[in-house]
């Protein structure tokens, strides 16, 4: 056995010195950057704030928007719409982005169909909102010769999908060899195990994933302005044009009116508000059946 | 009750590289036969074709015949079926983290369909208390993940989990190389209690453990199998002077 080299006692402080220098600026520096980041989301979320909760009321949330020249009216028909095309993305982008996601980690590994929906999917998530919004017009529109809510909804749809697919097999990459062994040696089949196992070990950050795109389509104006078009009325119906806050927002606050640039602050905090909202719900809902000790 | 094992000219491949050369052997039913040799000898890749997690991997490959009971595994079955039938730890302890104590234990059982509650109950007392787990579990059982117990007490999920779908083979691959002396010794004991009941194939690195647990044992030397005999034997008088070598310490 060599012995350790013997260091003075002046060299042995100095060095701690340094070390311990080093360790409170990489951590102020740490610091910094969180507060970087978070000034300008609180600033825009106190800006909404101050702009859009004077004009809140109730008839915002039960009124249709108001005739130009008349004061009042809301964006009740846009909560409601953009809660139908986010609802309709979510039921069609969720699953297919979820089963590409499964198909890439779990059947599609190192073979070139799976290669290329991996780059496919890269691409996707690169292409600008409103070239997705042109897509679904001209195959979706154009063909049914009207907008509808439907158009707008695979639009988003689409948009959603990319992130999904990346989250899902990158999250269940993460879920270890040794527990879909696990699941193979008690004779559960691989189909099973892959929903049963793989699938609920990387639940949460799947769940995170599917949040993700949610938040970012809900906002989307470009993809919905030749496909869900927008409205002026209520509207149910999938297979006409439907109003959406992001729409309103934008025709509001390109608008001459003051009272309607109002209405549009409140339209964008209420947005905030419910991707919020929806976000927050899922979260408790994912935990509510976590078990002590568990992921 | 455990059933015998014949293998009959076993040879299996990981790529190009061939891990098992003509493996031929006879593990007698209920009784508790363990494996020893160097890293890399093949004695887990053995034991994964005894119930066909050895072609769960891509590259990996396998030929020849073995015999569990009267069912050929590699003709007459599908390597789903035939895991059910023979339950397998690991050497970690990788019990389904997401999952309760419960639901780990019923999962061989709940994932292939079954639903009976009450059934589902029973079988998972039973399977606790076999691995003499439910004493410490009991009172958690439908709180607690599966992942949040000690390490010992994993394994010993784990071994409970195997037994829950009522195998006849249990095969070990070092059950208890990543547990302390005491969740070790535990292990051991409840080996011994096992064995009465089923055909147990345990891989060990450690030989004072095959001799504590096992009637016989085999000796793998790269890739075949130098020597197969009573455990006594192997280790005091053993006929190769590769398997006196290894046991000495001469290498390995």
């Amino acid at each position: 056995m060599g012995s350790l080299p013997v260091r003075s006692a002046t060299s042995e402080r100095l060095s701690s010195l340094r070390r311990s220098a080093a360790n409170h600026l990489v951590t102020t520096l740490a610091i910094l950057s969180t507060v970087v980041v978070l000034v300008p989301l609180v600033a825009i979320l106190g800006y909404l704030i101050y702009k859009g909760a004077s004009s809140l009321n109730l008839a915002f949330f039960t009124h249709v928007p108001a005739p130009v020249g008349q004061p009042g009216g809301g964006m009740a028909n846009a909560i409601v719409g953009s809660g139908v095309i986010l609802g309709l993305a979510s039921l069609l982008g969720i699953p297919v982005g979820i089963g590409a996601g499964v198909y890439l980690a779990e059947y599609g590994q190192g073979r070139l169909f799976g290669n290329i929906i991996r780059f496919t999917a890269d691409v996707l998530n690169g292409v600008p909102s409103i070239v997705m919004g042109m897509a679904a017009y001209a195959l979706i529109v154009a063909k049914q010769q009207h907008f509808s809510a439907f158009a707008g909804g695979i639009a988003l749809a689409i948009m959603m999908v990319p992130t999904i697919t990346r989250t899902t097999e990158e999250m269940l990459a993460t879920v270890p060899h040794a527990v879909r062994e696990a699941a193979l040696g008690l004779g559960i089949p691989k189909w099973r195990t892959v929903i049963s196992v793989s699938l609920r070990t990387a639940s949460p950050g799947i769940i995170t994933g599917c949040m993700l795109a949610f938040a970012r389509v809900a906002g989307e104006t470009a993809p919905l302005l030749f496909t869900a078009f927008g409205n002026q009325f209520w509207s149910f119906n999938l297979n006409q044009p439907i109003a959406a806050l992001p729409l309103q927002i934008f025709v509001y606050a390109v608008s001459p009116y003051d009272e309607w640039h109002r209405l549009a602050w409140a339209g964008a905090l209420v947005l905030i508000a419910m991707i919020m909202i929806s976000v927050t719900l899922v979260r408790i809902f994912a935990n509510r059946g976590a078990l002590k000790g568990g992921h | 009750m455990g059933v015998d094992i014949h293998v009959e000219n076993l040879n299996a491949w990981y790529g190009q590289t061939h891990t098992l050369k003509d493996i031929n052997l006879q593990i007698p039913a209920n009784h508790a036969t363990a494996l020893i040799g160097p890293s890399g000898c093949g004695k887990s890749t053995f034991v994964r074709c005894l119930n066909r997690m050895h072609e769960t991997n891509p590259i990996a490959r396998a030929e020849g015949t073995v015999r569990i009971g009267d069912i050929d595994i590699y003709k007459d079955a599908s390597p789903v079926e035939i895991r059910r039938r023979i339950g397998m730890v690991f050497q970690r302890p990788n019990p389904f983290p997401t999952m309760s104590i419960y639901d780990n234990v019923a999962s061989g059982l709940k994932l292939n369909g079954f639903r009976n509650k009450r059934v589902l109950d029973e079988v998972v007392e039973r399977s606790l208390k076999s691995a003499a787990l439910w004493d410490e579990v009991k009172d958690d059982l439908k709180k607690k993940s599966g992942a949040s117990i000690s390490g010992g007490q994993q394994q010993r999920l784990c071994i409970a989990r195997a037994l829950a779908v009522d195998p006849e083979v249990l095969l070990m691959d070092e059950p208890a190389s990543a547990l302390d002396p005491v969740s070790t010794a535990k292990i051991e004991d409840l080996i011994f209690e096992l064995k009465s009941q089923y055909t147990i194939v345990i891989v060990t690195h450690n030989m004072q453990q095959a001799a504590r647990v096992a009637e016989n044992t085999g000796f793998f030397l790269t890739g075949t199998l130098v020597e197969f005999g009573k455990t006594h034997k192997i280790f005091t008088n053993p006929s190769d002077k590769r398997t006196e070598d290894y046991i000495t310490g001469r290498f390995g």
